[in-house]
């Protein structure tokens, strides 16, 4: 394929470097940078100090997962169906079902889950346990903060993804 | 033994009170260097829209106690290569000949019968040279005696990069040397009482503060440590408090630079108010010139090494060698 000359555009080139012009125009550029240098010592630092300010999540924001009860009668919402283990792709979710005692119920369903466990180690953050739950027990929650020092501390048992999470994440209005 | 050494000078000081104010002088820019250190990171930090260090003390301000805190607790290593006493030794090298510089700066004149300085050398301005020089042997010593190729390398830059600016500094001063027709700094600071030096020697300011940064091997010059390529240079074998005393011998340079430039081209101690202020003037001169530093090293990128030595011998050592010869001819004729 040949091209044409009306489809060759000429791009001006700089002055070639060296010389007494490119000494003349090297210093004049080094001024220019430091005006430029200068010009952000006076505007405001754009950090976020992290521990005691923190940016706030978008309300999609897949962090740690919650488990949920009813607001009425606070029972929980989870049956231990366990089709969040079925979609869990990390293989960090375990479920272990037990029949409902019908004079003291623990969940709302027929059956509930005895044993509720999610590997934070392993959990990739993806969601496919929220979008499993016929019942809407699970769902991500905003938490980041989850470091520790063992690997057994990041598996998470069924009281501690009930609980209220200890320090609220700020979140991000919808469209802000 | 110093008296013929000191014999033409202007004013010689009793022995007690030169004791205490090489006391004096040591603390006083013992001082200074943290303060300069942590101010270089907390303005590098602004430079960049950064806080820069704000978790040690209110603001930051026990930062370089806490560095210092670290060097010193480090275990004193020495790499199985290294040649014994050397390695040891040229850390040390670098900050005597530092500090030693220190005794030329003049902070002020005659004051209560007590001249407000180390030492009013008649050789003066070479004084610093001498010393300037010493100092490389402590970076190239600790580079070879490191036994190791990356400070062998960086100390061999570092040998290259100094010798060749050394000249053209030394050329920069030479113009203001002829102009106050003295080697003394007192001498020369007297001579800028009608109008300081940088105005007619513009030309060897430039050339001795670019000269300057490459001295101290400080951005665009530091290639001698060049962080992201070189490991760091003739220091990349040492660590704790050796690599500290580098470190501190650094800025002290950056100091003492700053403190000749403040001499020979700011009028030094002059300024408005009592004598009393002369030494306020100073160290405030000074410390302006320290800030250009830090300036410089958030604008500038570094310099390839054949730019350098090109700039170094091709456009510096005419330029100042020109300025010599104009200013020895303006000297003659007016």
């Amino acid at each position: 394929m040949s091209i044409s000359p009306e489809e060759i555009k000429v791009v001006p080139r700089g002055p070639e470097p060296g010389g007494a012009g490119g000494a003349y125009r090297a210093f004049g550029e080094t001024l220019r940078g430091l005006r430029t240098t200068m010009g952000r010592m006076f505007e405001k630092p754009v950090t976020i100090q992290y521990p005691e300010e923190k940016t706030p999540v978008y309300p999609r924001f897949r962090g740690r997962h919650k488990l949920h009860r009813f607001e009425d009668s606070h029972l929980e919402k989870c049956v231990g169906c366990s089709l969040c283990v079925a979609a869990c792709p990390a293989d960090c979710i375990r479920v272990v079902a037990a029949e409902n005692d019908p004079e003291d119920r623990v969940s709302a369903g027929e059956r509930y889950a005895a044993v509720y466990e999610i590997n934070l180690a392993r959990c990739i953050f993806c969601g496919y346990c929220e979008m499993a739950c016929p019942f809407d027990a699970i769902t991500m929650g905003h938490d980041y903060e989850m470091a520790d020092y063992n690997r057994s501390d990041l598996i998470f048992t069924k009281e501690m993804l009930l609980a209220e999470p200890l320090e609220r994440t700020p979140l991000r209005g919808e469209g802000e | 033994m110093l008296t013929p050494l000191l014999a033409d000078t202007n004013f010689v000081d009793a022995t007690w009170i030169m004791i205490v104010k090489s006391l004096v002088i040591f603390i006083v820019l013992l001082t200074i260097v943290p303060v300069v250190l942590l101010a270089e990171r907390k303005l590098l930090g602004r430079f960049q829209q950064r806080y820069g260090p704000n978790r040690v003390g209110p603001y930051g301000a026990l930062q370089p106690l806490a560095d210092v805190g670290k060097l010193l607790s480090k275990q004193g290593f020495r790499p199985k290569g290294a040649v014994p006493y050397l390695y040891e030794i040229a850390p040390a090298i670098s900050i005597f000949a530092a500090v030693v510089t220190l005794a030329i700066l003049p902070f002020g004149d005659v004051q209560g019968g007590v001249g407000l300085y180390g030492v009013d050398l008649p050789i003066g301005i070479l004084y610093f040279f001498a010393f300037g020089a010493i100092g490389f042997y402590g970076l190239l010593l600790g580079g070879w005696a490191s036994g190791s190729k990356y400070s062998f390398l960086g100390a061999m830059r570092s040998a290259a990069q100094l010798i060749s600016y050394e000249i053209a500094m030394g050329l920069s001063l030479l113009g203001v040397v002829m102009m106050a027709g003295s080697l003394s700094l007192v001498d020369i600071v007297k001579a800028q009482g009608d109008i300081w030096f940088i105005f007619p020697q513009i030309v060897g300011f430039l050339i001795f503060m670019v000269a300057g940064f490459a001295e101290t091997n400080r951005v665009p010059f530091d290639l001698p440590e060049a962080d992201a390529e070189l490991v760091a240079g003739y220091s990349t074998e040492y660590g704790g408090m050796r690599f500290g005393s580098y470190f501190f011998a650094e800025y002290m340079e950056i100091l003492i630079i700053s403190g000749i430039a403040a001499t020979m081209f700011f009028g030094g101690w002059m300024g408005p108010g009592p004598p009393v202020l002369d030494p306020i003037w100073m160290l405030a001169k000074m410390l302006a010139v320290t800030f250009f530093f830090i300036w410089i090293r958030a604008t500038l990128p570094r310099f390839r090494y054949d730019q350098l030595m090109s700039f170094g011998w091709k456009i510096l050592l005419p330029i100042a060698t020109l300025n010599v010869l104009v200013t020895a001819v303006l000297v003659v004729v007016t």
